[in-house]
């Protein structure tokens, strides 16, 4: 093969993978959006921030101080993004345990939502983390085991490797690699297993790691049930999460998926709907059964009992009626509605737990919890790129749609 | 000064037993990496209780602070400053200004003293110095996933910052809100609070604090005859004392115990901590984490193999009803 052939070769394949088919100009041309505008904006202030953190500590852009370690970094990136990315394993379980073959089109969907989830959610860790470059010091350098955030460092890391195996199948078909194969049966059986119990245990863990702190989260948020609490809200969480990352796929980027995908949308929508609405009602029971539990009731009549109540009544029960209705009308809008409400309301309590409600006994509380702009600019930045990720992923590999020369392999 | 006099026949004792429970301690950390590796998935949290063993050395010390007697002179605070080489204060110790404001021990001291309003007499403020309290079962301990902190024999938690990535866990989990961190440094961030003069009382000394103390409020020995002596001063001045050990029991006991005149809360310690260590708030998750790694994958791999074959005998039948027809 002669060189100008190689660099031929090379400049098609580089068109076809990253430009999409496109030449350079067309492909740049077509880059100038309002949504990349604002993004381009996000990102220009966000990234030098970011930078600033790494240069002068995290003094210089968040409001951590001694009472309150942690901020909206973690509230947000981690007990936020993780039980939204319960996807993967949600999904999974439905479809290769379960043997829910109508949802085949949303898998991988939910595998990539999951994948990015946690990648993203690791790297709101590593923003906060001290010392970001030990971050692998629980795996070599010292071990807790009797320490809950010990167990999530693990299990993160692990179950992160699982997904980035469960997702490869659509690098290696989208690279066209002659040598993608259908992973044995059992073995994907086998790492769907391990996502289950690596997925049950992380997402509980995330609320155990309060357990430790009966004196400063509010007791009508602390309860020994926090790790059954966190679980629970994470599998509702996951299929609303479907609902809406399928949503926003079919309204803002219809030319990756394919026919089978767009055509089912609305049907698989409800039925996930339905799934979500009945999980919403386990967990909103389990909420009174924890308030029951420790004979809680008479603080529902303060202030922070009144946030509680809107936080069960207005972001879990609200939603979950409506999920219930759209299901019963077998209307799709208003699931997706519901759906986008039940994914506020998971992030709201998760919010809740680790800020609102931590240190709620200090002076001047509310006061303390709100933010530098540097840190919400970081984590707007963070939260853009997540973005910008996967719709760079979800237009060029087959996720939403099937590659034709692999179709026979599924 | 205070200081007990320690008993020779129990410091052997102890000095016997601490040899003991560091041979059963090292056994257990000998084991090879990727074993605890391997296993950390699963959790070995027999070690969770593995800590209850460590944490109750017999010989450890403690201090006992007599609120009743601290008149606010932040010698203390000086004194601590000067012996762990820690950056010069800006506002000077003998400056009583500090007090406008409640202070907390931060990356640059280990200890402060505030000034509460006394709800017996407002002319007479009662002041508390804030540091460590060294508890017997550490819940920053039990919170760190890389075991930076350990409970030593002579009952000063360390902490040791070539392990620490960061993650301010332990300040989450620490009751008493002590450990601080130094957020303005960007390339060595470290926990910082009181080591119990580590260095000085291993050689034989007393902290710092405890000896600069010029109204002995400070008394510095074993944390069991600390107990005794604080019951006795109870007892023997029943008009001055609650009858309250702030210490003996909470979240499990701490090495540093306090007295006083009026309840705790009046000098801001937290009513509402459990008498168990806060670790055992967390034993009953882990224990489930190995059950859930053998139950899942018989639950789930069970139901799993009977969908198949029900998916496969209902093709079956589905085959035979072709072939009739
Ligand atoms: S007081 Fe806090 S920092 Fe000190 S040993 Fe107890 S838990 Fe740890
Ligand atoms: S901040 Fe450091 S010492 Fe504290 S829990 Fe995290 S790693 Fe351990
Ligand atoms: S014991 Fe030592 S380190 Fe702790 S406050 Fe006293 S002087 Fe400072």
């Amino acid at each position: 093969m002669s060189n100008g052939t190689r660099t031929e070769n090379f400049r098609s394949w580089f068109m076809d993978k990253l430009l999409m088919g496109m030449s350079w100009p067309e492909y740049s041309r077509r880059l100038i959006t309002p949504f990349n505008m604002v993004a381009a904006i996000i990102l220009s202030i966000g990234i030098p921030l970011m930078a600033i953190r790494f240069v002068y500590g995290l003094a210089s852009v968040t409001h951590a101080s001694n009472e309150y370690p942690w901020g909206i970094l973690l509230g947000w990136g981690l007990f936020g993004g993780v039980p939204l990315s319960a996807t993967g394993f949600v999904m999974g379980t439905a479809y290769y345990i379960f043997g829910f073959k109508g949802y085949k089109p949303l898998v991988r969907l939910g595998i990539l939502t999951g994948f990015l989830g946690y990648l993203f959610a690791v790297i709101y860790l590593m923003t906060d983390l001290g010392r970001p470059w030990r971050i692998y010091y629980p795996m070599i350098i010292g071990f807790g085991t009797a320490s809950v955030l010990f167990l999530v460092a693990w299990h993160v890391a692990t179950y992160l490797t699982v997904q980035f195996i469960e997702f490869s199948e659509a690098i290696l078909e989208w690279l066209k690699s002659r040598r993608v194969y259908k992973w044995a049966t059992m073995i994907v059986i086998g790492m769907t297993i391990a996502g289950i119990i690596l997925s049950t245990l992380h997402q509980s863990a995330l609320g155990a790691l309060f357990l430790l702190a009966p004196g400063k989260l509010h007791p009508l948020w602390y309860s020994s049930y926090l790790p059954h609490l966190f679980l629970s809200s994470s599998i509702y969480a996951a299929l609303a999460m479907v609902i809406v990352v399928s949503t926003l796929v079919a309204k803002f980027l219809p030319g990756a998926a394919d026919n089978n995908f767009l055509r089912n949308l609305d049907r698989l929508t409800v039925g996930l709907g339905k799934g979500a609405c009945v999980g919403m009602f386990v967990y909103f029971a389990l909420k009174l059964v924890g308030v029951a539990h420790d004979n809680n009731w008479y603080l529902l009549g303060t202030p922070y009992g009144e946030w509680f109540l809107l936080e069960i009544l207005g972001f879990v029960l609200l939603p979950a009626m409506m999920l219930t209705y759209g299901v019963k009308n077998s209307s799709p809008g208003i699931v997706r509605f519901g759906a986008f409400y039940a994914v506020i309301g998971v992030v709201l309590n998760r919010i809740n737990v680790s800020i609102i409600a931590f240190n709620w006994n200090l002076p001047d509380h509310l006061h303390h919890i709100i933010p530098p702009w540097q840190e919400f600019a970081i984590v707007a930045a963070i939260a853009m790129i997540h973005m910008l990720i996967f719709r760079w992923i979800v237009n060029r590999m087959p996720v939403v749609r099937e590659e034709p020369e692999y179709k026979e392999l599924h | 000064m205070d200081k007990i006099i320690k008993n020779p026949e129990t410091e052997e004792k102890s000095k016997q037993e601490k040899e003991d429970s560091k041979i059963s301690r090292r056994g257990f950390l000998t084991g090879s990496a990727a074993a605890i590796g391997g296993a950390a998935l699963v959790g070995t949290y027999k070690d969770a209780s593995a800590y209850k063993e460590f944490s109750g050395w017999p010989g450890r010390f403690g201090c006992l602070t007599d609120l009743t007697a601290c008149v606010g002179c932040r010698s203390c605070e000086k004194a601590c400053n000067e012996a762990n080489n820690l950056p010069k204060p800006d506002v000077p110790f003998d400056d009583s200004s500090v007090f406008k404001e409640m202070r907390r021990p931060t990356a640059h001291a280990y200890t402060v003293v505030n000034q509460y309003k006394n709800p017996k007499d407002e002319n007479k403020p009662l002041y508390r110095k804030v540091q460590c309290n060294h508890c017997n079962e550490p819940a920053c301990a039990s919170a760190c996933p890389i075991h930076a902190y350990t409970k030593t024999p002579e009952g000063a938690v360390l902490y040791n910052p070539e392990k620490c990535f960061g993650c301010r866990y332990c300040m989450i989990a620490c009751p008493f809100y002590v450990p601080a961190y130094d957020y303005e440094s960007a390339l060595e961030p470290k926990i910082v609070k009181c080591v119990m003069c580590y260095a000085r009382i291993k050689t034989g000394g007393i902290p710092a604090c405890a000896d600069a103390c010029p109204v002995g409020a400070i008394t510095f020995g074993k944390r069991s005859e600390l107990i005794n002596v604080a019951r006795k001063k109870i007892m023997t001045n029943p008009d001055r004392y609650i009858n309250h050990i702030y210490g003996e029991h909470e979240v499990g006991g701490t090495s540093w115990l306090y007295i006083s005149g009026v309840p705790f809360e009046h000098y801001g310690f937290p009513a509402n901590l459990p008498k168990k260590p806060l670790i055992e708030e967390t034993k009953g998750f882990l224990g489930a984490v190995p059950v859930v790694f053998t139950v899942w994958p018989a639950l789930f791999g069970t139901i799993y193999a009977s969908l198949r074959h029900r998916e496969d005998m209902e093709k079956q039948k589905h085959g035979e009803e072709e072939e009739k027809k």
